[in-house]
């Protein structure tokens, strides 16, 4: 079998120094095949987003190692880890994070823009991306004219239009209800089962992690749980 | 790279118009200020040499002392006497005329009504030296000159502030204690580019001035004018000599009097101007400096009110250098354009304060350039702190940021 996309070896986070040190990661092992379709459930505080944010490069381990296609990541400086981020990754956050002020179209062609793609090319694949999260000609509203639902698949096409192999998503439906959740969930399983993209997802809801094909509990910084889901929700029509 | 981060930075300056107008506003006020300083003052001193070349390349003025301008120093060096006119005359070859003028300071009544203006006490030959046209009535005549008679040929503003709408000639002036009729009116020169009003003036024979107002048979300064035909330069060189022979100035000793001739005076008196043009360009390219510090802070509480904005940048795989880029290039965009826009500001600026102060508008393109390239090297110098701020963020900081 070839190298996992993800493997995460005693990887530990320590916050401050001293005294006031607080360890959010104790000793994390995972590995994630290229594919998977991966839910982190955890209470809060357990450190999911910690986790996440060193999956995504966007932070280092204090201890451990952590490799992505066998790159390991905590000798990588932070012009490389930004490339990769650039390169491999993409990110939904709970709160969308749009440029405000900013067309959707504009908003989503922005990774292009760093990857140096000309304006096109930004164009085609932006307005591809919008289409393939429901959104076709919504391009030139601006995030405050659109629904939480809209905002967050603005967020994805964003994440996806650069064809990422690693989609990170931290709570993506927890600003949403139920229905606007559902479809998000529908579109990244789709993504994840059309185009083959690794997706990691944060919830603390269990209908949100039905959805995925394994299940991560974390626990006071540690891996608890590590559950295969055999029949996920939404991977046959009209499941739910 | 460096395309892109452009093409990010003008999309933040369109995005946010009234801040990026906030921002630039210091630099435009100092660009704008500095050009209309330096043109306006350009002009004057333009204004200056023309109004004095004006009249004519062959005139030459003696006064006492060694300076000439504001603050000039003439108290130690003896007055000029009538006799020195006619020595002059007689014995300088290509002089077409010599004209003694001694002023004074008076208060006019007629029709009921004062103004305080100067008397210039001088003899015919001045008004075709200091080519002065009469619009009505007549000059003093020979006999006028020679007698010292109370008459007078009156400038448009005093025939304005006195006279109104009444026909002045014939009409009798209060000077002191005696009247003097007025018997010509003088052709209007306007405002002279020192500020001053040419057309401020009363004009009496000499004689009548020196008994009746200064009771002393000194002469202020001399008007020469040299012939067509006759050489500038050597008429200039015997006029001092015979001056230093008559002021009996010792072979090794200086002059103690000045002859000048109109470019001389025009270039004497553009110094002053252009000194004055310095320093208000100076201080105006202070008010610049002030506006780079302006874009410094604005750019500062830009970066902080943005910081989500550069989380999210760092996230999507934006390099460090590249945010330092774009709010760098944001800075120098913005800060050009604000040398754009003072420059089109004081374009419109100078060509009406060109008007208002009757000089040429002289379109200056070293300051226009220099203004709009220390207007961008502001923006990289004041920008660079709060791109290199952004640049440092921490990106998963930068996006908790509220
Ligand atoms: N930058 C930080 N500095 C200090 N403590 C932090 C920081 N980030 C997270 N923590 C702490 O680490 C723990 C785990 O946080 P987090 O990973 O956000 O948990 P979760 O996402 O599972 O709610 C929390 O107790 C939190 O207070
Ligand atoms: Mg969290």
């Amino acid at each position: 079998m070839s190298e996992p996309l993800i493997v995460l070896s005693g990887v530990t986070r320590t916050f401050g120094t001293g005294a006031a040190a607080f360890q959010a990661l104790r000793g994390v092992d995972l590995t994630i095949e290229e594919g998977e379709f991966v839910a982190i459930m955890g209470p809060s505080g357990s450190g999911k987003s910690s986790m996440m944010n060193i999956l995504g490069c966007l932070d280092t381990p204090s201890g451990g190692s952590y490799r992505f296609r066998g790159l390991r990541v905590e000798d990588l400086n932070r012009d490389q880890r930004a490339l990769l981020r650039r390169h491999a990754l993409g990110f939904v956050f709970q709160g969308f994070n749009l440029l405000a002020r900013t067309s959707a179209q504009e908003n989503v062609e922005l990774p292009l823009l760093y990857r140096g793609e000309t304006v096109e090319a930004r164009h085609d694949a932006a307005r591809a991306a919008l289409a393939a999260v429901g959104l076709e000609g919504w391009g030139h509203h601006s995030p405050a004219e659109l629904s939480g639902g809209q905002q967050q698949r603005v967020a994805i096409a964003r994440a996806l239009v650069t064809n990422p192999s690693l989609l990170l998503a931290d709570e993506p439906t927890g600003n949403l209800d139920t229905e606007r959740s559902r479809e998000i969930m529908d579109l990244l399983v789709a993504l994840n089962r059309d185009k083959g993209i690794t997706v990691v997802m944060v919830t603390h809801e269990s209908d949100m992690a039905a959805y995925a094909r394994r299940i991560v509990r974390l626990v006071d910084g540690k891996v608890e749980s590590d559950i295969r889901n055999a029949a996920p929700a939404g991977v046959v029509p009209g499941a739910h | 790279m460096i395309w892109n981060a452009l093409l990010l930075a003008l999309r933040e300056i369109r995005r946010n118009l009234m801040r990026s107008f906030l921002t630039i506003l210091g630099i435009v006020i100092g660009v704008s200020a500095v050009i209309t300083m330096v043109t306006l003052g350009n002009g004057a001193t333009r204004a200056v040499s023309d109004q004095i070349a004006s009249l004519g390349s062959n005139l030459l003025i003696i006064r006492p002392g060694q300076h000439l301008g504001p603050g000039r120093d003439s108290a130690g060096a003896a007055a000029f006497k009538v006799a020195d006119v006619e020595t002059l005359k007689t014995q300088v070859s290509g002089l077409a005329a010599v004209v003694p003028v001694t002023n004074k300071s008076v208060t006019l009544v007629a029709m009921a009504r004062n103004w305080s203006t100067g008397v210039t006490g001088t003899t015919r030959d001045w008004f075709a030296t200091g080519k002065w046209q009469i619009v009505s009535g007549r000059i003093f005549n020979e006999a006028e000159e020679r007698a010292g008679a109370a008459a007078c040929v009156i400038g448009e503003t005093i025939r304005r502030e006195l006279f109104g709408s009444q026909d002045p000639l014939g009409q009798q002036i209060r000077v002191k204690q005696f009247s003097c009729e007025v018997i010509g009116l003088l052709a209007s020169k306007g405002q002279s580019t020192m500020g001053n009003d040419q057309d401020d003036l009363l004009v009496m024979p000499l004689r009548t001035v020196q008994r009746r107002l200064t009771g002393s048979i000194d002469v202020a300064s001399l008007m020469i004018s040299v012939r067509d035909d006759a050489s500038m330069d050597i008429a200039k060189d015997q006029v001092s000599w015979l001056m230093r022979e008559r002021r009996h100035i010792g072979a090794g000793d200086n002059d103690d009097f000045s002859v000048m001739d109109t470019r001389q005076i025009a270039e004497t008196l553009s110094g002053t101007t252009k000194v004055m043009t310095g320093l208000l360009g100076a201080v105006a390219a202070v008010s610049l400096l002030v506006g780079g510090i302006g874009i410094m802070n604005i750019m500062l509480v830009s970066v902080t009110e943005r910081t989500r904005e550069i989380g999210i940048r760092l996230a999507i795989g934006a390099l460090e250098r590249e945010v330092l880029l774009q709010f760098l290039i944001e800075a120098v965009a913005l800060a050009s354009l604000g040398g754009i826009i003072g420059i089109l500001l004081a374009t419109l600026a100078s060509i009406g304060g060109a008007a208002l102060m009757h000089v040429p508008y002289l379109f200056n393109p070293a300051i226009n350039l220099l203004s709009f390239g220390f207007s961008a090297a502001i923006g990289v110098v004041f920008g660079y702190v709060p791109a290199r701020r952004a640049a440092r963020l921490d990106p998963i900081e930068a996006l908790r940021h509220e």
